[in-house]
């Protein structure tokens, strides 16, 4: 009888065990759709006016730029992204910012030719972690509702790589007009159905020591590709590639 | 008498000591002075590291890159080695960075108030005056390769620009000022004819009465959902030329700070209010004004005549689609004034100096690569890009240039109309031209006086009060952030001052030895009344 209700026992203890290690597992800090009390959803987010006063907690996916105390910077929750502009953040701070990393924004919405950012903002860092799953968009291309995942990592897949300039053999270009140099943001061509779109590595994302930079010089018209990267906006969709894998 | 020798030795000693270090390490850690070789020795070879700007302009780079070839054409033993920038601010971090660990490219496009930072470094920026004036390497010198122009034949206005402290620091590479671009079209919709000089009263009239709207939210003068009336590329040069238009300070020859005065407030009150009706927004904060023009989203855009290219329906550069652009006629006029009887508008444009380096031959072959960008096939190509005028008289009369200002219009590429009338509107207008004073924290001062306009058109956007108090607040807040009560002209503060001159080297020299002397007298008479 001891030796029964000892197994019970510890089957019982070992249960609560279990549970109790799913539930930390599963904390409001990890679960991307919970926010704390005063801070927007994404859906009030995206209602918010331009200029009015936001207040998001997002984690980070992936950090832009920094400079003069001011970092810029890709975030997501459960339900959209976030472009986070030159929000004050010290050197320190910056390298705190891990990928999955929470953060608490208050800042002040912004339009920048259609890209649609949080500015002049301050942050903190939270306890959390969450990574976003990628978001094939591909079939969104050229249709009103691939704006609805502004700033979100996506993929693209099985697009064709087509000549940077008219009458050129080349894939790619150092800035939008091969006015550049290595280490200058990338501009490449690739189409889908008939309809060519422009899409850019951007250099202080993914700098020419990164794959995907390497990757994009390497690539030649006619290659068919897949890609992932941040839907960037600017005077219509420019996404910001981070991957690219020659099919 | 053993022990008064040794203290007269140990003091002769101190007062040598003394001079020799006062004299030597003041300055240590700077460049020595450049001096010009007798002969520019070319049996050796050198590599001249040039950090130019562009306007992201594919033209531009290849104009640099045919300079760098036909130069090395003419002198095989230099190698020049291009970097490019698309942003001057850039150019000027990178040198700053590099001052440090004598890193300095040879030659670079920069701003004189850039170059007043970098002088702040012993003499690592080169003073020109004796090269100019060098009879064998100097403008017309009898041993340079090719067909330079004279002293003379830089438009002095424009060459003065690069002279401070004393001394020519740089160069005029191109010149450029800033234009009002015009949606000619939507200015007579709105039951307006563009006068004969814009006035700052005419465009914030026009501007505020493009910003009304239908019932059914859209814009009357456009139908669109967007409409920016007036956007201004760089507030930095608003603030500065309304300041100078009106008279008020800004800043004297030596750094002291005038900006933060009653007419300074006015003006910002005058933007806030233009901002409440919906008139005005700035680049920083919409984007640039090309691409609302060119959508019908925009009546007046003022960017720098180097963006002619961008301006208008028709314009060969452009980042929005075709379906988004919108036809209209462009006027394009001098920058707003409040007395149009005198006009005064902003001085602008790359200019270029040269770092100062161990190998005086190697300082030599900037100075000569620098000649050459000014010579015709450089100034004329380069200026032809863009709304810049050349820099010389050499240029702006030989026949190439002359028959180019005359084709305007007749394509929508090098001889685009509203390239063309930038251009002219700048040659045109020369001696209304001006720069600020330019002094060790100058550029920090221009960026303060753009920054109250983004700051006060930010907070009125966002519905905050902007009245006299928050004005006292943002001048205070701008003096901290720039630093502006902590200023000092350009040799100033607390720059290394370099050696010390010869005379003063003689003068404190002299001084210690008369105190020497004084001493071993007055131990000789001490000796002498001992002796008694």
């Amino acid at each position: 009888m001891k030796t029964t209700m000892k197994k019970v026992f510890a089957l019982l203890f070992a249960l609560v065990f279990v549970m109790a290690f799913a539930a930390c597992n599963n904390t409001p800090a990890d679960d991307p759709s919970v926010k704390s009390e005063g801070v927007m959803t994404h859906d009030e987010y995206i209602a918010a006016a331009i200029d009015d006063e936001v207040v998001i907690e997002a984690y980070v996916q992936a950090k832009q730029s920094w400079w003069d105390n001011k970092a810029t910077i890709y975030a997501q929750d459960a339900d959209g992204a976030y472009f986070i502009y030159n929000v004050a953040c010290s050197e320190e701070d910056y390298a705190k910012l891990e990928k999955g990393a929470k953060i608490k924004v208050t800042g002040y919405k912004a339009d920048f030719s259609g890209e649609i950012e949080i500015a002049d903002g301050t942050f903190e860092l939270l306890e959390g972690n969450y990574v976003a799953p990628i978001f094939d968009v591909t079939s969104l291309l050229g249709t009103e509702d691939l704006i609805k995942h502004q700033n979100e990592y996506v993929a693209f897949k099985g697009m064709t790589v087509e000549p940077a300039a008219e009458g050129s053999d080349a894939a790619f270009l150092y800035k939008w007009d091969g006015s550049g140099q290595d280490g200058d943001d990338l501009y490449f061509n690739v189409s889908l159905n008939g309809t060519t779109y422009t899409f850019t590595v951007e250099s202080y994302l993914c700098d020419n020591t990164t794959d995907v930079y390497a990757a994009v010089k390497n690539l030649k018209v006619g290659d068919v590709i897949d890609m992932e990267g941040f839907l960037y906006w600017y005077a219509g969709v420019n996404p910001h590639i981070t991957a690219v894998t020659v099919k | 008498m053993k022990n008064i020798f040794k203290r007269a030795f140990a003091l002769t000693f101190t007062a040598v000591f003394l001079a020799l270090t006062l004299t030597s390490c003041h300055g240590s850690k700077g460049m020595k002075v450049f001096e010009i070789p007798e002969e520019f020795d070319t049996s050796r070879d050198y590599e001249i590291n040039f950090w130019a700007k562009n306007d992201t302009n594919k033209t531009q780079v290849d104009i640099y890159k045919k300079a760098i070839s036909d130069f090395e054409a003419l002198y095989p033993n230099v190698t020049v080695n291009l970097r490019l920038y698309t942003d001057y601010g850039r150019i000027y971090n990178d040198v700053i960075t590099n001052i440090s660990t004598n890193t300095t490219p040879n030659v670079c496009i920069t701003y004189p108030d850039h170059i007043a930072t970098y002088l702040t470094g012993t003499n690592t920026v080169v003073p020109l005056d004796q090269l100019f004036a060098d009879e064998k390497y100097g403008f017309g010198g009898s041993e340079v390769l090719f067909d330079a122009p004279t002293q003379e034949e830089i438009i002095p206005k424009f060459l003065s620009e690069c002279a401070f402290d004393g001394h020519y620091y740089a160069l005029p590479f191109m010149r450029s000022t800033e234009a009002c671009y015009i949606n000619k079209t939507y200015v007579e919709k709105l039951g307006y004819t563009l006068p004969e000089k814009l006035t700052w009263d005419f465009i914030w009239e026009v501007a505020d009465k493009a910003a009304q709207k239908n019932e059914d939210g859209t814009f009357a003068v456009n139908g669109q959902k967007v409409m920016i009336p007036f956007i201004y590329k760089s507030t930095d040069n608003m603030m500065i030329q309304m300041i100078k238009q009106k008279g008020s300070g800004y800043s004297t020859e030596n750094g002291e700070i005038n900006i933060f005065n009653d007419t300074t407030k006015e003006l910002l009150l005058t933007v806030a209010d233009h901002v409440k009706t919906g008139a005005f927004s700035t680049f920083k904060i919409s984007s640039y004004p090309a691409n609302f023009l060119n959508a019908g989203q925009c009546v007046f855009a003022i960017d720098s005549t180097a963006g002619a290219t961008w301006m208008g329906t028709d314009a060969p550069l452009s980042d929005i689609s075709e379906e988004n652009l919108v036809r209209f006629e462009t006027a394009v006029m001098p920058v707003p004034q409040f007395d149009p009887d005198e006009p005064k508008m902003i001085s602008q444009g790359p200019s270029v100096c040269i770092f100062n380096k161990d190998d005086s031959n190697e300082v030599l072959a900037s100075w000569l690569f620098v000649q050459f960008l000014l010579t015709n096939d450089v100034q004329i190509a380069y200026s032809q890009t863009e709304g810049y005028v050349p820099v010389t008289s050499k240029a702006q009369n030989s026949d190439e240039y002359t028959d180019y200002l005359s084709r305007a219009g007749e394509d929508n590429k090098l001889y685009y109309d509203v390239k063309l009338k930038a251009t002219k509107l700048l040659l045109d207008n020369i001696d209304n031209t001006f720069v600020t004073p330019v002094f060790n924290g100058s550029a920090s001062l221009r960026d303060a006086a753009g920054q109250m306009i983004e700051n006060v058109t930010k907070s009125i956007r966002r519905k905050q009060t902007v009245d006299d108090s928050y004005i006292n607040e943002l001048y205070f807040d701008m003096t901290s952030l720039y630093r502006l009560n902590r200023l000092t002209n350009v040799s100033g503060g607390t720059a290394d001052l370099g050696k010390l001159p010869q005379t003063a080297v003689w003068l404190i020299s002299a001084i210690i030895a008369a105190w020497v002397i004084i001493i071993v007298y007055v131990i000789l008479q001490k000796i002498k009344k001992v002796k008694k």
